[in-house]
């Protein structure tokens, strides 16, 4: 048993790393929904799920659980085998993605093995995600036409017809980016915003790269179909666009991987023009690497205050819990130094990727919907052009660096 | 056998059951998906011999891009099932010979070229995206510029072609 766990390690290794992970991923995608829901409520003067779990933090479980139970009839006349193919697609699609992100910068030490914090670290890495992205198309197609049905085939012809026009922006917007750091490996893409340690946050890709960064978080949305760009399932026109016919677990699939791919985008937001995992301060700055037990100290003791005071007796005895394990992960970062310096790489990528999910969902606090022809002339009229003009000017101007020699 | 011999036969496997059913499939729409499942297991055998940047190339403008432009087109157009009709004369008269006579050439090509495919793979000619750049942009610059423009000169002759009246 033990001989063939060690002649199988590797293979092993990256089994439970992708169980890992999916677990991860889905947990989020769930807590996702109730982020979401939370503070658009906020937004709009209402409390959002509380009924279900102290401050509705259970209500994630009872969709899932009414997503597992309840009935899903399958509509007369649709393409059966496309019906069923699109939603596994979209999810496994979404979901293989996510193997490409690396979320931190040195390996594991454990059982004597390093392991990297990422599945697959690829040369081509972000060829690979455009591959997977350029695939994607098909789940909400494919779903629009197999049910046989006006207003999901609408729902899917506007969104091939916008992933399409917008995949295009999305390409060209992070050559710019390729073109600074020289590869496609997207750990490479990180070390290349790292070459001056003291600038900080001054050495991302984000100031060189703004329009690029303009063109693709809006290419990115438009992407994955979130507001003000959710013109494939428009509800006000299109019912529900192209999950119209989709009840139970497969509507559920297209949500996770709605979801999913939201958190692929603000991933790589951040890994291509927000530094990835480097601190936005100065490397000899060494006191903010205390900066995750600060923040997640008085969080933790914020949970405990705020649960012992709530109102029911469930929420007393889970909030004061989960708050005392938070002030417990804090304590642990400041007295083991070597766990906290492990930890600053993944605490600045989850913080940067929070950032860009809030700001999703505050685009759709906030935004309202394009109309088809200014989502379409936006995409070639506007991200277009802007996307190319980028890339000349960052290519003239590695070219004229590189000629007169200016550091 | 090797895992490599392994996933290169499960891969031609798909590839040619994918070619087969884009062929015997009656809805056009299922075609379109045989042939993407051809197209992404090509991609698979690029990758095999090494060849990264080709095979996420080939899913991008292979897989993605224009096959999406075909399901698309479908979809608008609302193509309904195909029907079957009865075999052509011609092509059993004149069809089955030729057809035995390219596989016959195809054969012999592939057993010829064992060695210098061999070699091919060896030297990594198509390993890395410096190389294919080096080869695109230097090595033979005038031929893809040539290709470029015309590819541009079909994109220019659809748009007329799309906008006649207005014209």
């Amino acid at each position: 048993m033990i001989s063939f766990l060690y002649a199988n390690a590797t293979i092993i290794i990256y089994l439970v790393k992708i169980a890992l992970l999916l677990f991860i991923v889905l947990t989020v995608n769930a807590y996702l929904t109730w982020f979401e829901r939370k503070v658009v409520a906020h937004m709009q003067s209402r409390w959002g799920p509380h009924r279900v779990g102290p401050h509705g933090l259970l209500q994630p479980l009872a969709d899932g659980a009414k997503f597992l139970l309840k009935e899903d009839p399958t509509p007369a006349g649709v393409d059966k085998f496309t019906y069923f193919l699109a939603p596994l697609m979209a999810l496994a699609l979404a979901l293989t993605s996510i193997a490409i992100i690396p979320f931190g910068p040195e390996p594991l030490h454990i059982f004597g093995r390093d392991i990297d914090l990422g599945i697959a670290n690829l040369n081509i890495g972000i060829l690979a995600l455009f591959a997977i992205t350029a695939l994607s198309v098909y789940g909400v197609a494919l779903a629009g036409w197999s049910s046989n049905s006006k207003y999901p085939l609408l729902g899917g012809l506007r969104s091939s017809a916008q992933m399409v026009s917008y995949e295009l922006a999305l390409t060209m917007s992070v050559v710019g980016v390729l073109l600074l750091a020289g590869s496609f490996n997207l750990r490479d893409i990180i070390n290349a915003q790292a070459h001056h340690p003291e600038r900080g946050i001054l050495g991302w890709n984000i100031w060189p790269q703004i329009l690029g960064f303009f063109c693709f978080f809006v290419a990115a949305v438009a992407e994955t179909n979130r507001v003000p760009f959710d013109l494939p399932e428009a509800e006000s026109e299109l019912v529900a666009g192209f999950h119209t016919e989709y009840a139970s677990f497969k509507f559920a699939m297209f949500f996770i991987a709605e979801y999913t791919s939201m958190i692929t985008v603000s991933c790589l937001c951040t890994i291509m023009f927000f530094g990835g995992w480097l601190s936005p301060f100065p490397a000899s700055w060494t006191f903010t690497h205390y900066l995750p037990s600060v923040i997640l100290i008085p969080f933790g003791l914020w949970v405990i205050w705020d649960g012992i005071r709530y109102e029911t007796i469930f929420g007393r005895i889970i909030l004061p819990g989960v708050g005392t394990a938070i002030t417990a992960i804090g304590a642990v970062l400041i007295l083991f130094p070597p766990v906290n310096e492990f930890i600053q790489g993944p605490f600045w990528l989850l913080a940067k990727i929070f950032v860009f999910l809030f700001v999703y969902v505050w685009m759709r606090g906030t935004l309202p919907r394009f109309r088809y022809d200014q989502l379409m002339s936006f995409g070639w009229k506007l991200l277009l052009p802007v996307s190319i003009a980028n890339v000349v000017i960052t290519a003239f101007a590695i070219l004229a660096k590189s000629m007169w020699g200016t550091q | 056998m090797t895992p490599q011999l392994a996933i290169f036969f499960v891969l031609a496997t798909l590839a040619v059951l994918g070619a087969l059913s884009l062929i015997f499939q009656r809805h056009p729409i299922h075609s379109a998906l045989s042939l993407i499942v051809v197209m992404i297991a090509l991609a698979g055998l690029y990758l095999l011999m090494g060849a990264e940047f080709v095979a996420a190339v080939q899913i991008i403008v292979y897989g993605g891009a224009i096959m999406v432009l075909f399901v698309f087109v479908i979809m608008l157009l609302n193509a309904g099932e195909e029907e079957r009709t009865s075999f052509s004369k011609l092509a059993g008269i004149a069809g089955i010979p030729l057809a035995v006579v390219l596989l016959g050439f195809l054969a012999a090509a592939i057993a010829r070229s064992n060695e210098s495919a061999q070699a091919g793979l060896q030297s990594g000619a198509l390993a890395n995206t410096k190389e294919i750049s080096t080869m695109l942009f230097k090595d033979f610059v005038y031929p893809f510029e040539l290709t470029s423009f015309l590819i541009l000169v079909a994109i220019l002759g659809a748009i007329v072609l799309a906008q006649r009246e207005k014209i």
